[in-house]
């Protein structure tokens, strides 16, 4: 069997069942009869998708923005508390308990107060994806900076190596798996932060779109913001799965959880 | 080349103090390879890295090469029971390693490493990465990167300790040829080699220290003036046997006229 031949048996399973819950989904409508302010048709959603009711590049523009800033304040902001804590015991020992107090907050329970103190706008609903999503990568990338094997900082010492020379050739490389697969996680999370932010109080983006549209009974734009807000998720999702697989190729398959 | 006066080493656990080693004194001759062998908890791994400075012993004085030691010292290459390789580096470039953590420039290292890559038989794979490698594979770059500086003292923890049984013997021919036991006056690296075996320390060692446990003494010295060089044949004489078995006695108190005990915790 040739490889391209593999391929597509290997995405077989999956494609089908999306194909499946797809025909399905057009069914309910057409034949189970189930009315299109409850679940529109795919064919309905397409309609609004693609309708000028609304003006769609805006609003994407609008939450793209929030989400890929929160990714990327979660992102910087993560890898440099983490290198921190693991560069000093007595910052990790400050940072730490605050951290952890920190992540125990309902951030979605927060998201009313940034607007308060931010006002409207991108910069507050970046911020609460940020905050969602920052905490999976200080740990990653500390437990990634301190997972060396005894034995290879003793081969550190034995040369003399400056603390920063064992950060850079040693420990920063080894903690790339961990770093990357937080990163995943706080893929998603800052889709959740942002979206939370639009619908407390915000007048563009896919949010506020869905929020509006329910309030007007008119589902199949609802759906519509949701099908582009999971097009943005994925972007971002398969831009950190090809970073990983570019920035870490040896931790293919055996990756640090 | 190395000199140890009673030296003794006690650390701070959670449940108090535990004495590591007692008393050790050892004087090892340059060039002269030396093996270590003792149950699980005699402290042969701490006196390696006691000597490499790399633990500071609690009493006594250490010597090497006309030199107290108080801080790590840089003349050791050092294999340990895992490779401990890079896993995103190359083969070439965790053997240069230690150019780079000592700073010195790796790039008038790689035709030295190349050659030791060469001398272990690793040729054509300097561009691999670790996981393609096998366990005896990744050790003899292991084995590379400690030579890679020339270090005129080399210390192994149990470094074929993980390997399987063939593995092991061929690697132990291979390190006495690195050693270099088949040069006639060649300036061979002292070695101390800590291990499970008897059969290995036999086989390899000018000398056998043999230690007890709890705190971790050295119960006797054992010379071994097999011939070299020593091959698979070495391994089938009743000379070697004998040997193998004083050590043995050694360790079990047989020696001392008591009852044999069953070797615990001797792999």
């Amino acid at each position: 069997m040739n490889l391209v031949a593999r391929k597509i048996l290997d995405w077989a399973p999956a494609v089908l069942l999306f194909a499946a819950l797809f025909v399905l989904w057009q069914l309910s409508s057409t034949v189970f009869g189930i009315r299109e302010y409850l679940l529109p048709s795919p064919h309905s959603v397409w309609l609004a998708m693609t309708s000028g009711e609304i003006n769609w590049a805006a609003h994407i523009a609008v939450t793209a923005t929030a989400i890929f800033g929160a990714f990327l304040i979660a992102a910087l902001g993560g890898i440099v508390l983490g290198t921190i804590i693991a560069w000093s015991g007595v910052m990790s020992r400050a940072l730490m308990p605050f951290l952890v107090f920190v992540n125990t907050l309902p951030k979605v329970a927060v998201a009313p107060l940034f607007l308060l103190w931010l006002g409207y706008g991108v910069v507050p609903n970046m911020l609460i994806g940020a905050l969602i999503g920052f905490f999976p990568v200080v740990i990653n990338t500390a437990v990634g900076l301190s997972q060396i094997d005894d034995d290879m900082l003793d081969l550190g010492r034995v040369f003399n190596a400056p603390k920063w020379k064992v950060f850079a050739k040693i420990r920063i490389p080894n903690a790339y798996p961990y770093i990357l697969s937080a990163l995943k996680v706080t893929a998603t999370s800052a889709v959740v932060g942002a979206i939370v932010g639009e619908f407390v109080a915000s007048q563009r983006g896919l949010g506020y779109v869905i929020i509006t549209s329910q309030s007007s009974m008119n589902t199949p734009l609802a759906f519509g913001a949701l099908v582009w807000i999971s097009i943005i998720g994925l972007v971002l999702f398969g831009a950190v799965a090809v970073l990983s697989r570019v920035a870490a190729p040896w931790a293919e398959g055996q990756e640090a959880k | 080349m190395i000199e140890l006066d009673r030296v003794g080493m006690v650390y701070q656990t959670v449940s108090g103090p535990v004495e590591a080693l007692r008393n050790i004194d050892l004087s090892v001759a340059e060039g002269e390879f030396v093996s270590l062998v003792g149950p699980s908890g005699c402290g042969k791994s701490t006196l390696l890295r006691v000597l490499a400075g790399l633990r500071p012993a609690s009493s006594g004085d250490i010597v090497v090469d006309g030199q107290r030691v108080t801080r790590p010292i840089a003349k050791v290459g050092m294999v340990f029971q895992a490779a401990v390789l890079l896993k995103w580096r190359t083969v070439l470039e965790n053997v240069l390693l230690p150019a780079e953590l000592a700073g010195l420039n790796p790039k008038r290292y790689r035709d030295r490493a190349r050659e030791l890559l060469k001398l272990v038989g690793l040729s054509g794979f300097e561009t691999k990465r670790p996981g393609e490698l096998s366990g005896g594979m990744q050790q003899r770059v292991s084995l590379c990167r400690a030579l890679l500086l020339d270090p005129p003292l080399l210390l192994m923890d149990e470094p074929f300790g993980a390997l399987d049984a063939m593995t092991r013997d061929d690697m132990n021919i291979e390190l006495l040829r690195i050693w270099g036991e088949a040069a006639e006056g060649g300036k061979r690296k002292t070695v101390l080699f800590v291990t499970h075996s008897i059969p290995e320390a036999v086989f390899l060692s000018d000398r056998v220290v043999v230690m007890s446990p709890r705190p971790g003494r050295i119960a006797e010295i054992v010379g071994i003036d097999l011939p070299r060089p020593r091959t698979v044949e070495t391994r089938a004489t009743a000379d070697f046997g004998a040997r193998s078995l004083a050590i043995y006695d050694i360790l079990t108190g047989r020696a001392e006229g008591r009852p044999a005990q069953p070797l615990q915790a001797l792999g």
